[in-house]
């Protein structure tokens, strides 16, 4: 659609610069005003300059939790995405059974992440928990508090519970709008499953998977509630991503100077990667002409 | 599971006779609900529980199922004013956000006005930035408006990342309307405001309910921002639920219990939404 050039929109806008403005840049100043000072207490600030980010970028605990962080996000997408995809592929089209699948497949996107927390911190747990304890009678040494590879293995699958209805629905939402006269014309080429796949479903898709795609990586880069509340960072620092590393250096230690240094870094990180994903979607959309 | 699942029935389906197709869909999509429900099964079964009988017997359902854990959080005012608070600042961002986000929308999608490029990606930005970002100086911020532990300051916070996604999705949405409506709307003499509400905003109804059904989602499971933003007059359920920690072990039914009552809001309004999120997810782009 042609856009008209029209400066006044700057109006409507107002009202969400305003708003925004006020819970982001503020709050944004503050994190880049403690990044570059150092304080003894009693609200006395003096000038570090870049002392905080130069102490940080020299700190193995952010090296490990951002190598942390990358393997986590990777894996989660890895294994959300095609299995979003392939749900959606199996869900009915029309009728009754799609909405009892739809919503069903809500409920756990409106959990609050803390319960989602709880829900698998009981559910994995090997006294009372019906996973623990299945894999416990199995004869698998499996023990989310004490051993690393048992917590990671959790907090994955807690994710891919979590989430991949999210990416589900979207490519759901794509197939949704491929006309039947596609199919058919496929139909008539004897296409086979896979190339109706590659040519007609996945190319139509394209569109909801890239927003999937961002959605999912910034969520899962940003994760902090889930793990926290399942194994609070632990066994030891194996599951501390950067949030979780983050609080606990600015609202725990209180630590404010490395801590604005380390979220403005953080921030920085998110935003490139973001900033790559959105340049890329921008422009499948204007090839498309969307 | 998922990937079990997934090389068990590929074949099936590549063989392309159509009742195998459907049974193997049907089996695809049972085995990932079960996943997907069998947790909330085992809370629902905890809270149905005494604590003794949880942490000395186990089993598949509750041999003497008993509601003494909702009557605990029914009961205790400073349990189910957790709902309360929740539901005001929830109710409260989405209103907001919706509000603010229209005009905006309308403008993303409708003109092209200096800068709105890069506004538009500045907007996203703020949805990408991590909430521990901003817990601490969020804290002081509202702290010095003296707006801490208020409603209003989880719901101003919470616009964070609300109102980009809400400008995004309606944007979306709006792209689909056509210019003409407008132009025709115009030159019957509707003023701006006029059109908008009555002729404009019904036809994007179904982008309205995505929206609202996005904000109220991610305003309802947030904790970080809302702990922090909050001590005792608008303490979040979610927050509240800490408190089952206790000297002397955990309170698992009550917390079970707690869980359970946090998925009903959800589900309710999932219920309510069902027809616009199945239309509404195929006509905009979230």
């Amino acid at each position: 659609m042609e856009k008209t050039v029209n400066h006044k929109a700057w109006f409507l806008v107002l009202p969400v610069l305003v708003l925004v403005a006020f819970s982001a840049v503020i709050p944004l100043m503050t994190v880049v005003n403690y990044s570059v000072q150092d304080t003894f207490g009693n609200n006395q600030f003096f000038w570090a300059g870049v002392e905080w980010f130069d102490e940080m970028l020299h700190s193995k605990r952010l090296w490990d939790a951002l190598g942390r962080q990358l393997i986590f996000s990777a894996v989660i997408l890895a294994i959300e995405i095609p299995l979003g995809i392939f749900i959606a592929l199996n869900m009915p089209k029309r009728g009754f059974w799609a909405s009892f699948c739809l919503i069903l497949m809500a409920l756990p996107l409106l959990i609050p992440w803390n319960v989602v927390g709880t829900i698998w911190q009981i559910f994995a747990r090997v006294d009372i928990g019906l996973l623990g304890a299945t894999l416990h009678a199995l004869g698998i040494s499996y023990n989310y508090t004490q051993d690393a590879v048992a917590a990671w293995a959790t907090v994955i699958v807690m994710d891919v519970w979590h989430w991949t209805s999210l990416v589900a629905l979207l490519a759901y939402a794509g197939l949704q709008s491929i006309p039947d006269a596609y199919y058919q014309a496929a139909k008539i080429d004897q296409a086979s499953r896979w190339s109706v796949f590659r040519y007609i479903e996945l190319p139509k898709m394209q569109g909801v998977l890239m927003i999937a795609i961002l959605l999912r990586f910034m969520d899962s880069f940003m994760i902090y509630t889930e793990p926290f509340v399942v194994t609070g960072g632990g066994p030891g620092n194996s599951t501390t991503f950067l949030s979780i590393d983050l609080v606990k250096m600015a609202l725990g230690q209180f630590d404010l100077g490395p801590a604005a240094a380390f979220s403005i870094m953080y921030f920085l990180v998110i935003l490139l990667i973001s900033w790559v994903f959105y340049t890329v979607m921008t422009n499948l959309d204007k090839r498309q002409g969307f | 599971m998922g990937a079990a699942t997934m090389t068990a029935s590929t074949p099936a389906r590549s063989r392309s006779a159509a009742r195998v197709g459907i049974n193997s869909r049907a089996v695809v999509m049972a085995v990932y609900l079960i996943f997907l429900l069998l947790p909330i099964y085992w809370l629902l079964n905890m809270s149905l529980k005494t604590n003794t009988e949880i942490l000395s017997t186990f089993s598949l359902w509750p041999q003497s199922p008993t509601l003494a854990n909702y009557a605990t959080i029914l009961t205790d005012p400073s349990w189910y004013m957790g709902y309360v608070n929740s539901l005001i600042y929830v109710v409260m961002n989405t209103v907001i956000s919706i509000t603010v986000a229209l005009p905006a929308a309308y403008a993303f999608s409708r003109y092209t006005f200096l800068g709105d490029k890069h506004l538009f990606f500045w907007l996203l930005t703020n949805r990408m930035a991590p909430p521990a970002v901003f817990a601490l100086p969020f804290f002081q911020l509202y702290s010095s408006v003296g707006l801490f532990d208020t409603h209003i300051a989880v719901a101003l916070a919470h616009c964070l990342f609300n109102v980009p996604l809400a400008v995004w999705i309606l944007e979306g949405f709006m792209r689909g309307v056509p210019k003409e409506i407008d132009e025709t709307a115009y030159i019957d003499g509707y003023s701006f405001g006029r059109f908008f509400v009555k002729i404009f905003m019904p036809l994007i109804a179904s982008g309205i309910g995505v929206a609202a059904f996005f904000c109220f989602m991610f305003s309802w499971v947030e904790l970080l921002l809302s702990r922090t933003l909050t001590s005792v007059n608008a303490k979040p359920i979610a927050a509240t639920m800490t408190r089952t920690v206790s000297a002397s072990g955990m309170d698992w039914g009550v917390l079970a219990a707690a869980g359970v009552l946090t998925i009903i809001p959800g589900a309710l309004v999932i219920y309510f939404v069902r027809n616009y999120i199945a239309k509404g997810f195929a006509l905009g782009r979230v």
